[in-house]
C-alpha cells in the first residue's frame, strides 16, 4: 500500500507484499553525496540494496580526451577531492613515465610529503563522517580540528585547501620553505600526542565497538573478486598496498608498515585507517628529515607529447588503488584515458554486505567503505 | 549472575567515562575559533583568489601583452583577451580582458603560462555579488594586483 | 472541588506559570545545548545574538514562527496537525504536580508521580501519530522504533522508581522530598536505581545515544522529517520540556528536590534539574548511537534484571527492618 503510492518506479516490478522500498538518497545525510541506494526492506532488515550511480557523472574520461595533458591536471582534483594530491601524483607520474621525464629528488620528497599529509586529512574526514553515520557528532569536529592544521599546511604550499593542483610534470609547482617543514614536523608531534584521545573517545567506546564489531564482514576470499583495494582490502587480512607492491616515487626508500587487520568487519577497516594515519606520520617525519636540497622542477618541454603507445600508472590513494590507463596517439591530446577508481570497486561489494542487515548497520557499512561519490561517478 | 556479565558492564562503563573525560577536557580548553568577520585568519602568501592582472610599474597599466597564452592554457576556457597595438608602441596591450570566474577552477595554469608574469592571484576570499554577471564576466582591466600578490605568481 | 474565584485564579496562574517555565526553559536549554556542544567540539556555539548568544533561541524561534508550514499532499492532515500537540500538552500537564519548593507547586496531588508517569507515555503516542500521519517512510520507521523501544525502558524505569516509593511511602512528589529531609537523599540509599533511572530517562526522552527515533544519519530526521516551521518547533519544545520534566522528577526522587543549604529551595531545584540536563547533553555529545536491537537487548537483559533485583533487595530489606 505504501509502495504503490510513493515507491520509485525503479525496480518497482520486483516489489512483493510486505516489502518496504526505501529510497536512500540521492539526498540523504548517510550517503555522503549523491549516491542513491534502493533498499528493499522487511521491517528494518534489508533484503536487497541496489546502489544507483551516476548523479555526479561528469564524463571525466571524455573530458580528458579533449584537453592537453597539462589541462587535464586540474581535473584530477575533482574526482577524489579528498585525495586530490594522490590523483595529481598519478597523472604526473604517468606522463613522466610515458615521456621519460626526470624528476628531481627534492620534488619527489615534497610530493610524498604532501600526499601523505593529504592522506591523513582524508582519513580524518572519513573518521568524522563514519562516526557521524554512527550518530556521534563530536568526533567529527575533533577530527576536523586536526584536519584544519593539515589544510593550513597544504594551503601554504599549494594555494588551495581542497582541490589542490600542485604537482607538475617533472616536479612540483613551486618550492617549499622551511616553515612548511617545521609545520609538518610540529603537526607530527601534535598528532602523536593527540591520537590517543581519538582512541579513548571512540575506539574504546563500548557503543562504538558494539556497532562495528562483526558488522559488514568481508571474507578474505571475496576481496579479489570484487576488486577491493585500500583499507577495505587490508581490513580483510590482505597485505596489499601499491606503495609496496608496485613501488613508485621514493616509497621504496622509506620505512613504513602496511597495517593489516584480520577480521574484515567495520572495526577492522576503522583500525586499519587509524594505523595508517600513524604510518603516514612516520613517512612525513622521514621525508622531512631526509629532504634533499636542489631544484624542484626539471626542464620539460612546453608542450607535452607522449610517444604513441599506452601506459598505466597505479598509486595508492587514501581509498585504495587508483590506476590511470592512457593511450596516446602522439598528439598533444590524450587518445583515451581510463580511470580505475578505488571507490567504485569498493562500492561493488556493498550490495552483498548489506543483504540481511539492519538499516543502521547498512549505513555503518556504507560509511566504513569510505566512498567519495564524485569519484564513483566520475 | 556470572562474572563476565558483570565484567562486560564494568568495562563498558569505564570506556564510556573515558570518552566523557575527553569531551569534558575539550570543553574546558579554549576554542581555536577565529570569529570572522570581527577577526580574520591570516591568508598564506600563496593563497589563490581569482586571477588579476599585474600593473607595469613604469606605465601603471597592465603588464599584459595580449598574447593569449593564458587563454589557451586555461582548461575551462574562462579567459577572453583582445588586444591591439597602440600607435607608436612596440608591444600590444589588452583592450579587453575578461574572466569568467564562475567556470574558473583556480588551477593556476594561466598564471604559469604567462610569458611576462602579468597574472597574479588576488587575495579576495569573501566573494559575494548581487548577480551572476559580476563573476561570469569580470573585467580584469579595472583593477590591478597589488605588489603583495605578485610574489606568489610563480606558483 | 468547588469552582470558586480563587480556584479559577489559581488555574490561570498555573497555566501562565507553566507556560513561562516551559518557554524560558526551552530558550535556555537550547542555548545551553548549543554552547555545550560547541565547546565540546572546539567551537564556540552561538555568540552573536544577545550576551553570550543567549537570545539566539529567541531569534531562531521567530524565524521558525515566520516560516511556512508545509503539509505533504499525501499526509493525513488531522493527524499531522494533532501529533505535535499531543506531544506537547501532556508534558505541560505533567508539570502541574512538580514541586519547586515546599510551597511553590501548582497543585499538590497525592498520586503526582503516577500522573507524571502516565502522561509521560503519551509522548510516544504523539511520535507515533507524527510518523504515521505524514506518510513518509523515514518518519514511519522512526515512529515504529519509538514504539518498539517503549517497554524496554518503561519497565526498568518504573522498577527504579518503586524502591524510592517504598522508602518514602508515598506517591506524592512533595512528600517524597519531605521524606528525604529527615534522612539522606535517596540517591545514597539507591545508587543503582539512581544510575539506572538516569539511563532510562535518556531513553525515555529520545536522547542520544538512544535517539534512533530521529537518528539523523539513518532516518534523515526520523518522525519529524516532514514537519517544518512552527510545528517542527513544537516537537522541539516538547522534547526539551520533557527533558526538563524528567530531570525534575529525577532530582525529586533521588537528589532531594529543593533541599539544600543556604540557597533558597527553587534555586536548588533548578540547579539539580540543569545538572541532569547537562549530563544528558554530555552523553549526547560524546557517544555514538546504539542500534535499535542493541538498545532493546540492553533494556531487557541489563536494565530490567538489575533494576528488578535492586527492587527485590530493597523490598526484602524493608520487610526485614
Ligand atoms: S586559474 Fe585555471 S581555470 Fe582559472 S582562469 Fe586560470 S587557467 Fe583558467
Ligand atoms: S598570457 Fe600574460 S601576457 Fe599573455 S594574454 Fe595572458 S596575461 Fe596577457
Amino acid at each position: 500500500m505504501f509502495e504503490s503510492e510513493t515507491a520509485p518506479t525503479y525496480h518497482l516490478e520486483t516489489v512483493e507484499d510486505n516489502q518496504f522500498v526505501l529510497n536512500l538518497g540521492p539526498q540523504h545525510p548517510g550517503t555522503h553525496g549523491v549516491l542513491r541506494v534502493v533498499l528493499h526492506m522487511d521491517g528494518e532488515y534489508i533484503l536487497t540494496a541496489d546502489p544507483v550511480l551516476g548523479y555526479g557523472h561528469r564524463m571525466q574520461e571524455k573530458i580528458a580526451e579533449t584537453m592537453t595533458y597539462t589541462q587535464v591536471l586540474p581535473y584530477m582534483a575533482r574526482m577524489d577531492y579528498l585525495g586530490a594530491l594522490s590523483y595529481n601524483q598519478a597523472w604526473v607520474c604517468l606522463i613522466e613515465k610515458m615521456c621519460g621525464l626526470e624528476v628531481p629528488r627534492r620534488a619527489e620528497y615534497i610530493r610524498v610529503l604532501c600526499v601523505e599529509l593529504n592522506r591523513i586529512a582524508s582519513h580524518f574526514l572519513w573518521f568524522g563522517a563514519f562516526l557521524l553515520d554512527l550518530g556521534a557528532f563530536t568526533p567529527f569536529l575533533h577530527a576536523f580540528a586536526d584536519r584544519e592544521k593539515i589544510l593550513d599546511l597544504l594551503e601554504s604550499v599549494t594555494g588551495s585547501r581542497l582541490t589542490h593542483c600542485y604537482f607538475r610534470f617533472g616536479g612540483v609547482g613551486a618550492d617549499v620553505d622551511d616553515d612548511f617543514f617545521a609545520g609538518a614536523q610540529a603537526f607530527v608531534d601534535h598528532m602523536r600526542q593527540h591520537l590517543p584521545t581519538y582512541h579513548s573517545l571512540v575506539t574504546g567506546n563500548v557503543i562504538f565497538q558494539e556497532r562495528t564489531k562483526d558488522v559488514g564482514v568481508i571474507l578474505p576470499f571475496e576481496t579479489w573478486g570484487y576488486g577491493l583495494s585500500g583499507p577495505v582490502l587490508r581490513g580483510s587480512g590482505k597485505q596489499y598496498d601499491v606503495r609496496r607492491s608496485e613501488p613508485y616515487s621514493i616509497y621504496p626508500e622509506l620505512d613504513f608498515k602496511i597495517p593489516v587487520e584480520q577480521s574484515g568487519d567495520c572495526l577492522a577497516r576503522y583500525l586499519v585507517r587509524l594505523r595508517e594515519i600513524e604510518e603516514s606520520l612516520n613517512i612525513i617525519e622521514q621525508a622531512v628529515a631526509g629532504m634533499p636540497d636542489g631544484p624542484v622542477r626539471s626542464k620539460v618541454p612546453k608542450i607535452i607529447k607522449p610517444p604513441e603507445g599506452e601506459a598505466a600508472m597505479a598509486v595508492e590513494t587514501p581509498r585504495g588503488e587508483l590506476m590511470i590507463y592512457l593511450v596516446s596517439d602522439g598528439t598533444k591530446v590524450p587518445y583515451r584515458v581510463k580511470y580505475r577508481v578505488p571507490s567504485f570497486a569498493n562500492l561493488s561489494i556493498f550490495s552483498h554486505l548489506a543483504r540481511g542487515q539492519l538499516l543502521a548497520d547498512v549505513l555503518a557499512i556504507l560509511g566504513s567503505l569510505d566512498m567519495v561519490i564524485p569519484e564513483v561517478d566520475r | 549472575m556470572n562474572w563476565s556479565y558483570a565484567q562486560n558492564i564494568i568495562t563498558g562503563l569505564v570506556s564510556l567515562v573515558k570518552g566523557m573525560q575527553v569531551t569534558m577536557t575539550t570543553m574546558l580548553t579554549p576554542s581555536p575559533t577565529v570569529e570572522w568577520p570581527s577577526e580574520t585568519a591570516p591568508l598564506p602568501p600563496r593563497f589563490r583568489g581569482h586571477i588579476m592582472l599585474v600593473a607595469d610599474e613604469s606605465t601603471g597599466f597592465a603588464r599584459c601583452i595580449a598574447c593569449g597564452a593564458c587563454s589557451r592554457a586555461c582548461p575551462s576556457n574562462c579567459i577572453q583577451v583582445i588586444g591591439e597595438k597602440p600607435e607608436g608602441v612596440k608591444k600590444k596591450s589588452p583592450t579587453l580582458f575578461q574572466l569568467d570566474f564562475t567556470k574558473c577552477s583556480l588551477c593556476g595554469l594561466c598564471v604559469e603560462s604567462c610569458p611576462v608574469a602579468a597574472l597574479a592571484y588576488s587575495r579576495d576570499y569573501a566573494l559575494a555579488g548581487p548577480d551572476r554577471q559580476v563573476y561570469s564576466s569580470m573585467d580584469l582591466l579595472t583593477g590591478f594586483a597589488s605588489p603583495l600578490t605578485e610574489q606568489c605568481h610563480e606558483l | 472541588m468547588m469552582i470558586t474565584e480563587i480556584s479559577i485564579l489559581r488555574t490561570l496562574l498555573t497555566i501562565a506559570g507553566i507556560t513561562l517555565v516551559v518557554g524560558i526553559n526551552a530558550v535556555f536549554v537550547v542555548w545551553l545545548e548549543r554552547k555545550v556542544a560547541g565547546h565540546m567540539q572546539f567551537r564556540l556555539g552561538p555568540t552573536e545574538v544577545g550576551p553570550f548568544g543567549l537570545l539566539q533561541t529567541v531569534a531562531d524561534g521567530l524565524k521558525l514562527l515566520s516560516k511556512q508550514i508545509i503539509f505533504p499532499s499525501s499526509a493525513d492532515t488531522p493527524i499531522f496537525i494533532l501529533a505535535p500537540i499531543i506531544c506537547l500538552i501532556p508534558v505541560f500537564v505533567a508539570l502541574v504536580p512538580v514541586p519547586f519548593s515546599k510551597t511553590l507547586q501548582a497543585h499538590e496531588l497525592d498520586i503526582g508521580l503516577l500522573l507524571v508517569i502516565a502522561l509521560g507515555l503519551l509522548n510516544t503516542l504523539g511520535i507515533l501519530l507524527a510518523g504515521w500521519g505524514c506518510d513518509n517512510k523515514y518518519a514511519l520507521l522512526g515512529a515504529s522504533r519509538a514504539v518498539a523501544q517503549i517497554l524496554a525502558y518503561k519497565i526498568p524505569l518504573l522498577l527504579c522508581i518503586l524502591p524510592v516509593i517504598l522508602l518514602a511511602g508515598t506517591f506524592s512528589l512533595r512528600e517524597i522530598v519531605v521524606a528525604q529531609q529527615e534522612s539522606m537523599w535517596f540517591a545514597f540509599y539507591q545508587p543503582v536505581a539512581f544510575f539506572m533511572y538516569l539511563i532510562a530517562i535518556t531513553m525515555e526522552t529520545n536522547r542520544s545515544p538512544f535517539d534512533f527515533a530521529e537518528a539523523e544519519s539513518e532516518l534523515v530526521a526520523g518522525f519529524h522529517t516532514e514537519y517544518s516551521g512552527m510545528m517542527f518547533s513544537l516537537f522541539f519544545l516538547a522534547e526539551y520540556t520533557y527533558m526538563f520534566l524528567a530531570s525534575a522528577i529525577a532530582s525529586i526522587l533521588f537528589l532531594g528536590g529543593w533541599l539544600g543549604p543556604i540557597l533558597p529551595g527553587p534555586i536548588w531545584m533548578l540547579l539539580k534539574i540543569y545538572f541532569f540536563l547537562f549530563l544528558m547533553m554530555w552523553f549526547r555529545w560524546t557517544f555514538p548511537r546504539v542500534r535499535v536491537d542493541q538498545m532493546l537487548t540492553f533494556g531487557w537483559k541489563i536494565l530490567l534484571p538489575i533494576s528488578l533485583l535492586n527492587f527485590l533487595i530493597t523490598a526484602g530489606v524493608m520487610a526485614v527492618l
